[in-house]
């Protein structure tokens, strides 16, 4: 039976929810959007009076800035790398975790999960060491098979795939456990069936995990996506967007203009075309997969 | 701040001990976080009492209206005069005639470099002008070993050298009321033409990723000279082998020609007064102690930082100290970079093009256009509010 509930039982539980995330949530998102046609500064910060209105100045000025396409191009080899790296490694944990031949099944189930659950900046202070140029362990077993010493994090060409590395290492854990979830949604019955009818260990993930975890993959890669795109602790952490900015990220960039500089009006501008971005890639992701799906 | 912050706790009982009704809470931030945390509170009005402020960030905070006029309580000061401080590093404190801070330790750059490698190519002495820099340079590259190696190192991550060969050409970095990039005027181009040679002339390596540890490569002799400032003394002592510590020295830059002394940059830190603070007698006497010769040398035998109180340089431990010599001699010849919030942003701007420049993707004519080009417009706020007023 369904009542129809009353206006005074919908203000009072919906009415502090929704309080809450106008002022914290609506609020502080408007007055950015405001705050990106101004040219709110340190100036600004002083004294009011010296704020602008500028129209698009701040997002004409943005196209402009050879250090946003870099940021863009930075975040975009991450993403289009490092993403799909990522949720390959988690559905590889995962189905070799939900394998029957996999002993200590939970106790790896755990190693891989806890980097998810630890702390960014120790994970970087044990991976900087990884990556010493000379005193890495890194180096050292590539040098047990004759290569020569990589500086992972002082070479513009490879501190991108070094936090890449990293990036993944500590991420896939969380993936995995929903890669998980979905596996053990998948009716043990097909499988049987399939071996039956004398389908081999790829036949049948092919045909049978991948296209029932399509949903679970659909999940997985708008959020691993909009994680991506915001790039921003680890490369803050590890070489603060250096070497020659081979590692600055679009939400870096935003947080040097907004905090060091403190040009918040340029800063708001640029994350609402992050916004733009990330909404633009989760609507194509949603459409390819649909179609893929049909 | 970073190692200020942790060692200045060694110096805060005395003054408990002295001041009995005064409890010092002291807050470390490290260096990188310290801007941003400050503007932050102040946006919070969270502003501490006092603090120590980097003096390239003294005119930011002055536009804030975040800092109390000092004058007043430094001429009934019984403690601390003008006269105890070099005149150089005092006037980064002051902006339009007023004083904000109190400088409490300083820094400036220097030659540091290998004695043996100089007297090897016949000078006995540094390098007292730019000729005898470049000739001295070309002389350790065309002599010396086989391998690979340099005269000087100038890192191109580092914006100081080539503002402070500026300084020493009488640049003024920029003009119209510091509302328009001047690099592509002549005393800049002199300047970093001079500058860039030692790159293209080969005296200096482009780049950083044949010096991972510049310690390490002093020690081999990869480059002879470098331009760094006094944490590097410490740094150098504990690093170089045992065998090369007397090989070693530092001197005051060179500088154009012998009648003009090498300028450097004013560095170092000062301890100002938030004027949102409600205890600022308090403060003051605070500032007070720590400026007192006596806690100045404690400060520089934990730390290392060199005093902003002249009277603290007559302390054996300083004096008995050849490496700081040539810092003293340095700090009655520096000058301060302009005194507006926007130029870390544009020393940024400086060292992205000195590598450009360096790497020849564009010429030093062309490099110094484009810069100018990007300092306007990181000036177009401060032109507006100029010519508003």
């Amino acid at each position: 039976m369904r009542v129809k509930p009353s206006r005074a039982a919908l203000v009072v539980f919906l009415g502090p929810a929704l309080a809450a995330i106008g002022v914290f949530f609506f609020l502080p998102v408007l007055a950015a959007f405001v705050m990106s046609f101004t040219d709110f500064d340190v100036y600004s910060l002083g004294n009011l009076q010296f704020v602008r209105f500028v129209g698009f100045r701040n997002y004409l000025q943005l196209f402009q800035d050879p250090l946003f396409w870099k940021a863009l191009k930075n975040t975009l080899y991450f993403l289009l790398v490092g993403g799909p790296l990522s949720i390959g490694v988690s559905l590889g944990a995962a189905v070799l975790l939900q394998s029957r031949l996999v002993r200590f099944q939970s106790f790896f189930r755990f190693a891989y999960f806890a980097p998810v659950v630890t702390t960014l900046v120790a994970v970087a202070v044990v991976w900087r060491y990884i990556y010493h140029p000379r005193f890495g362990v890194l180096n050292f077993l590539l040098g047990l098979v004759g290569i020569n010493p990589i500086d992972w994090l002082g070479d513009p060409a490879w501190a991108m795939p070094a936090i890449m590395l990293m990036a993944v290492w500590k991420n896939f854990g969380y993936n995995m456990i929903i890669f998980i979830a979905g596996l053990q949604n998948i009716p043990q019955s097909l499988y049987e069936a399939a071996s039956i009818d004398g389908a081999g260990a790829i036949q049948r993930f092919a045909t049978i995990t991948l296209p029932l975890l399509a949903p679970t993959t659909l999940f997985i890669s708008i959020i691993t996506m909009i994680g991506y795109f915001q790039l921003f602790a680890e490369p803050y952490v590890m070489t603060q967007g250096g070497p020659l900015n081979s590692t600055l990220s679009l939400v870096l960039l935003m947080y040097q203009q907004g905090f060091r500089w403190w040009n918040m009006g340029y800063s708001a501008a640029l994350a609402f075309v992050l916004f733009a971005f990330i909404l633009a890639a989760s609507v194509i992701q949603t459409r390819l997969q649909r179609k893929g799906g049909e | 701040m970073g190692a200020e912050g942790e060692n200045v706790q060694q110096l805060l009982p005395e003054f408990e001990r002295r001041h009995p009704d005064i409890r010092v809470r002291l807050q470390i931030i490290p260096w990188t976080a310290a801007h941003e945390k400050l503007l932050t509170a102040y946006a919070g009005n969270a502003t501490p009492d006092v603090c120590q402020l980097g003096n390239t960030w003294i005119p930011e905070f002055i536009i804030l209206n975040a800092l109390e006029p000092l004058d007043q309580r430094l001429r009934s000061s019984a403690g601390i005069h003008d006269s105890s401080y070099f005149p150089g590093i005092r006037e980064t404190n002051m902006v339009d005639g007023i004083l904000y801070g109190i400088p409490w330790y300083v820094d400036t750059r220097v030659l540091f470099y290998r004695k043996d490698i100089l007297a090897r190519v016949g000078y006995s002495q540094p390098p007292r002008t730019w000729e005898e820099w470049h000739d001295v340079c070309q002389r350790i590259v065309d002599t010396g070993p086989e391998t690979e190696h340099y005269a000087m190192l100038l890192p191109t991550t580092e914006w100081p050298p080539p503002v402070i060969l500026g300084m020493q050409t009488g640049s003024r970095f920029l003009r119209d009321r510091d509302t328009y990039g001047d690099f592509s005027g002549p005393e800049f181009s002199r300047a970093f033409t001079f500058y860039i040679d030692f790159f293209n002339r080969r005296y200096a390596p482009v780049g950083l990723m044949s010096v991972t540890n510049i310690y390490q490569s002093f020690a081999e002799g990869y480059f002879a000279m470098y331009i760094t400032g006094p944490w590097n003394i410490g740094e150098f002592r504990r690093r170089l082998p045992p065998a090369l510590q007397d090989a070693w020295m530092t001197a005051p830059l060179p500088g154009p020609d012998i009648n003009t002394p090498g300028m450097s940059l004013a560095g170092g830190s000062s301890l100002v007064m938030f004027s949102a603070s409600s205890k600022k007698d308090e403060v003051w006497k605070l500032i007070e102690f720590l400026s007192e010769p006596e806690q100045q040398v404690r400060f520089y035998r934990i730390t290392g930082d060199l005093p902003a109180r002249t009277e603290a340089w007559q302390d054996t431990s300083l004096t008995e100290n050849p490496y700081v010599r040539a810092f003293l001699a340095q700090l009655k010849h520096v000058g301060s970079t302009p005194k507006i919030p926007q130029w870390e942003q544009i020393a940024m701007k400086v060292q992205d093009y000195a590598e450009i420049a360096a790497r020849k993707t564009k010429t030093v004519q062309q490099s110094l256009e484009a810069l100018d080009r990007e300092v306007d417009l990181i000036l177009e706020k401060r032109r507006w509010m100029v010519n508003a007023r």
